[in-house]
């Protein structure tokens, strides 16, 4: 059919629908038409440059030539909780039932650079993660795991190069050479200003602290991803799905610059950066934005930024379900959520996914729930037939249009940060904040009103429901345990797996050289002198302390 | 608690509950304020206008904190929005002072407009006495920041200082015109954007041509208020215009101003509160109102019969 | 007479979730009151002060981290030492069902858990309020 006949026949349509929709009350508050027709996609020229073929650019179709025609996506469960002992027990027990990637969750006060002593950590100690003081507690978390075999992903930020400097030197223990290392830190600094909340320093000292990780990896820790810029938590904020990879593709350009500001060619550390998705409710919706978002990285990467290899412009991307969309209504409601979310973000072509468990909105997740979330990725690959072909909705007039209009809007999202001065600039301005704060502010404005029907929440209310039994508990006296180990081990006394106690001199001397290093510029690379101190057994806090006093704190910029 | 007495033996809850009955206009105000009274006058009040966004919260938060490094204590009013429509209001300066909080020489204080719309609520002044009668060295009052009508704050400071940022572009000559006149000082914050010097030369040229000049010219600085760079020095300008307005006078003329417009503030007030309750409240307005309709009265007339009949 | 309710929306501990928060402030905001927001990592003295400063009559505290137990008691128990009697403290977020008695009986006079319309947090606060 030739497009004005497809435009004729179309109106006739919708002259017939508006007629019988007259009789219903339509739902025409959706912000999408009610049909896509070949009108809405761009002609078969547009195929080469904006879709492609799987594993060539711009990646629209995916980053690898084979996806998960090869292998499935790594199946990657956030866990982390009390201390080192229990998580490790977790992290073994996904490890046995099909689980082929870690990933830890660390408590705030670890995540904020504080030692579980600190006044200002009672309370949270081992409470939403693992709470990690020293390299003891790291050497117990990875017991009996081969970190040569393993892929781990640690959320940790502010102080990524402490906490990667503790694994490093878990690893030489091992007797795992660091450029066999495989895994991730997310050291994404700017979404914690924008969205996440556990910043320490000011955005100078931290960029700088970003670009010396990517520099010591790229020589010393070839296979690490140096960070994930992650829009999961911008989402998770309340964003919408555009504003979530324009504002995160927008900081993805902040740390190249910065990086290549540091003297480093683009090439060179490009390949290493990944990304975080969030996987929505609407799963076609997300299906487009994971497209979109290959599509638009690729463009820039050769683009702006000039990269010669393929692999500096692939937007790899690890996926979690939004934990957002979970209610704490009929819990068991979740799982199925959890199964569309991971519906999209598998046909969006993610690298690797974690599920969120039904018991998301009341606590920590049971082991039992987590089993739950595991299984419905291992469903979902082997029984829907989502995976087995690759980028299955390409050609959808709907899928086809909306990656272009998620595309769009991004692109013009990012144009307006860049007229700003950059993601750095719109972050210190408060516009990034702002325009997630009223996108949640109107999503909650919308369920209240019912615009938004949420099963369980604002319709098909179970009014006898009863209050959930049987969740995770984190016994207070975690804190008090941590606390005292802490104290033996600033006694020089061995503690956990040590065979003797700190040198207290020596921790001292590293932390001074440590000092010495944060004052001179970005040139002097501070991971060695992390890392030395961390094999002095110097603590979390007292290496974040140094680091304090000479970078100083971060003022959030909030305005409502 | 009898507030007043607490208030002034350094009493923090029965400051904040003396402004909360000021701003409130509950009855005990008018007392509670005559009782205040006689211990006013002795804190300076230093006032902070310019733009939203400018940093005038972030700077009020650093040069509070070098006043109190010279030893004085400081009030705050930090005076945001009321939304016509709701009524509601987010108050958004104290987060920029949050470290300010523990400090016990410091009181901050928010306040909406409700309803006022010169930059300040009309209970702000009150709550500087307040603030002053408590014993506060120096009094830092932080306008909303609309811009052009920006003007209450010179009646209730002794010393302005305007705010202004680079890359504001055509809106400096928006404001200039409702602010070059009201600042003592000017202050160029974000000094660390590019166009600071621009924005100085800018402002220069506008006070060569401003007729108003007296022999003080208002300094302008540069600072970097979020780094705290420039504020020593931008609280030695303070210190100079003082020194200067109390030398030659000024500052008395100020007060003396001051003590009218508030005279008359309280006098219109009251008298139009007066008037509510015997000519609204009554219900004689509408009477008088269906007369005025069916003409069989005029407006004029009234009023001069009701003001013979009040001020016999 | 403008007698405006007056509401501190603090977020003590390290907890970095402040969507709720935000929007339960806006929301309050639109409901006709005068919000202070806090902002982050706020310790339970900074809170009780900057209450007292304000002289507020609403606290409202926002936990998603599962310092509650901990951090919810100690903010009332530091403004009513401050001699603010009045003041109806009140908590949300991410608080199990279990843990509620605990903190009531501490004097959190309500809980707001995950799901609850902004709205009836307004009604909770116009018919509690002592303004
Ligand atoms: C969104 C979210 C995030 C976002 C936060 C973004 C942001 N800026 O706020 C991101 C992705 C960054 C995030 C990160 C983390 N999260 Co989180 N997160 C959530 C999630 C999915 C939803 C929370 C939310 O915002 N909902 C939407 C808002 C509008 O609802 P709400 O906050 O519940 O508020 C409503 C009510 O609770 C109430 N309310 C809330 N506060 C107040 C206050 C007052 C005064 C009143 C009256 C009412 C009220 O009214 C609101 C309107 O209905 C919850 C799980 C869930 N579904 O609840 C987990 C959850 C809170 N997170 C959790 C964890 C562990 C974390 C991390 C610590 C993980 C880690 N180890 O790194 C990090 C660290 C974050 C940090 N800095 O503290 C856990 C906490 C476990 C616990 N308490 O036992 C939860 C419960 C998930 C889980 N089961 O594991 N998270
Ligand atoms: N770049 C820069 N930003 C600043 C400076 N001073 C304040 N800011 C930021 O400007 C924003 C607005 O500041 P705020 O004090 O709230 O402004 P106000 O509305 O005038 O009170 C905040 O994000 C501040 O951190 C400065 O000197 N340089
Ligand atoms: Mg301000």
């Amino acid at each position: 059919m030739s497009n004005e006949k497809i435009q004729a026949e179309l109106a006739k349509y919708e002259a017939n629908v508006e007629k019988a929709v007259a009789k219903f009350p339509e739902r025409k508050y959706l912000p999408e038409k009610r049909i896509y027709t070949p009108l809405d996609v761009k002609g078969d020229e547009a195929y080469a440059e904006e879709i492609g073929f799987p594993g060539q650019y711009p990646f629209t179709r995916g980053v690898q030539p084979t996806m998960y025609r090869g292998r499935f996506w790594t199946m990657r469960m956030y866990a982390g909780f009390s201390t080192a002992k229990a998580s490790n027990e977790r992290y073994r027990y996904l490890i046995a039932n099909g689980g082929t990637g870690l990933s830890c969750a660390f408590d705030l006060p670890t995540q904020i650079g504080y030692d579980s002593d600190d006044p200002i950590s009672e309370g949270e100690v081992g409470k939403v993660g693992v709470a990690i003081d020293s390299l003891a507690d790291m050497e117990v978390l990875f017991d009996q795991i081969d970190l040569g075999k393993v892929s781990t992903s640690m959320t940790i930020n502010a102080p990524a190069s402490v906490l990667l400097a503790m694994y490093i030197a878990v690893a030489e223990e091992q007797g795992v050479p660091a450029d066999q290392l495989r895994g991730t830190i997310q050291n994404d600094i700017l979404k914690e200003y924008a969205a996440r909340g556990t910043y320490i320093f000011p955005p100078k000292p931290s960029m700088r602290i970003i670009t010396n990780i990517f520099e010591y990896c790229s020589k010393n820790v070839p296979k690490w991803n140096t960070i994930s810029i992650s829009g999961y938590h911008i989402r998770e904020a309340g964003s919408t799905a555009a504003q979530e990879i324009a504002f995160t593709i927008a900081d993805g350009i902040a740390y190249v610059d910065a990086a290549i500001k540091a003297g480093m060619n683009v090439d060179d550390f490009a390949g290493r950066l990944s990304f975080f998705w969030n996987a929505h409710n609407n799963v076609l919706e997300e299906v487009a934005k994971f497209r979109a978002s290959r599509r638009l990285w690729a463009n820039i990467m050769k683009n702006r930024f000039h990269a010669q290899k393929p692999k500096s412009m692939m937007l790899r991307v690890h996926t979690q379900t939004a934990g957002s969309m979970l209610t704490a209504q009929q819990p068991n409601n979740n799982i199925v959520r959890v199964a569309l979310q991971t519906a999209a973000a598998v046909m969006g072509g993610t690298q690797s996914l974690h599920t969120n468990s039904r018991d998301e909105a009341l606590a920590l997740p049971t082991q039992e729930s987590v089993t739950i979330a595991l299984r419905t990725q291992q469903i979902v690959a082997n029984e829907s037939g989502l995976a087995d072909v690759i980028d299955p909705l390409a050609g959808s007039y709907y899928v086809e249009a909306m990656t272009d209009r998620i595309y769009n809007e991004a692109a013009e999202y990012i144009k307006k940060i860049d007229e700003m001065g950059g993601a750095v600039e719109a972050i210190e301005k408060g516009y990034i904040q702002k325009e997630i704060q009223d996108s949640a502010y109107k999503w909650q404005m919308d369920v209240e009103n019912k615009r938004r029907i949420i099963v369980g929440v604002n319709e098909y209310i179970d009014e006898n429901e009863e209050p959930p039994k049987g969740l995770l508990k984190i016994d207070a006296s975690v804190g008090v345990e941590q606390c005292k180990k802490l104290a033996d081990l600033k006694a020089g006394k061995p503690i956990n797996k040590m065979t003797k106690g700190r040198d207290n001199d020596a921790v001292k001397a590293a932390l001074a050289e440590l000092k010495d290093a944060c004052k001179k510029d970005e040139s002097e690379n501070l991971m060695p002198h992390i890392l030395k101190a961390v094999k002095t057994y110097a603590t979390l806090g007292e290496i974040c302390g140094v680091m304090r006093e000479v970078f100083g704190e971060y003022e959030a910029h909030v305005s409502l | 608690m009898d507030i007043v007495e607490e208030l002034l033996k350094g009493n923090r809850l029965a400051l904040s509950k003396a402004i909360t009955a000021i701003e409130n206009e509950y009855d005990e105000a008018t007392e509670i304020m005559t009782k205040l009274y006689p211990h006013t006058g002795n804190a300076y009040v230093l006032g902070i206008t310019g733009p939203p966004g400018a940093g005038k919260s972030t700077l009020t938060d650093k040069i509070a904190k070098e006043y109190r490094s010279q030893g004085k204590t400081v009030g705050i009013i930090a005076v945001d929005p009321t939304s016509p429509f709701t009524g509601g209001a987010i108050l958004g300066d104290r987060i920029r002072m949050n470290s300010l909080t523990m400090d016990e020489g410091v009181f901050i204080r928010s306040m909406g407009t409700r309803g006022s719309l010169g930059g300040l609520s009309h209970k702000t002044a009150d709550a500087v006495k307040a603030m002053d009668a408590f014993g506060k060295d120096v009094i830092i009052v932080e306008t909303v920041g609309v811009g052009q009508s920006e003007v209450d704050i010179v009646k209730a400071a002794d010393t302005t200082m305007v705010v202004l940022i680079p890359g504001m572009g055509d809106d400096i000559q928006a404001i200039k015109a409702g602010i070059l006149e009201i600042g003592d000082l000017f202050t160029i914050n974000k000094s660390d954007l590019p166009g600071a010097d621009k924005l100085v030369r800018e402002i220069n040229m506008m006070l060569d041509l401003d007729s108003f000049m007296t022999d003080w010219r208002p300094p302008i600085q540069k600072v970097v208020a979020n780094q705290g760079e420039g504020i020593s020095e931008l609280v030695g300008s303070v210190q100079t215009h003082r020194d200067y307005i109390t030398e030659k006078g000024i500052l008395d003329q100020r007060r003396t101003k001051r003590a009218k417009d508030e005279m008359l503030d309280i006098l219109n007030s009251n008298l139009s509160r007066y008037i509510k309750s015997r000519i609204v409240d009554t219900g004689r307005l509408d009477s008088y109102v269906e007369q005025f309709q069916q003409h069989r009265a005029d407006p004029y007339t009234v009023v001069g019969d009701i003001m013979s009949e009040m001020l016999r | 007479m403008d007698k405006k309710v007056r509401v501190l929306v603090a977020k003590p501990g390290l907890d970095g979730h402040d969507r709720g928060a935000k929007v339960v402030a806006r929301a309050l905001r639109d409901a006709g009151f005068e919000v202070v927001y806090t902002g982050l990592r706020q310790t339970p003295e900074q809170i009780a002060e900057a209450a007292l400063q304000e002289d507020v009559n609403v606290v409202a505290m926002s936990i998603l981290s599962g310092a509650h137990p901990h951090l919810f008691p100690k903010v009332v128990n530091l403004v009513r030492e401050k001699g603010m009697k009045d003041v109806l403290i009140i908590g949300g977020g991410v608080i199990p069902e279990g843990d509620i008695p605990a903190l009531k009986e501490a004097g959190v006079a309500e809980v707001f858990t995950p799901g609850t319309p902004t709205s009836d947090v307004v009604e909770f606060i116009k018919a509690n309020v002592k303004a």
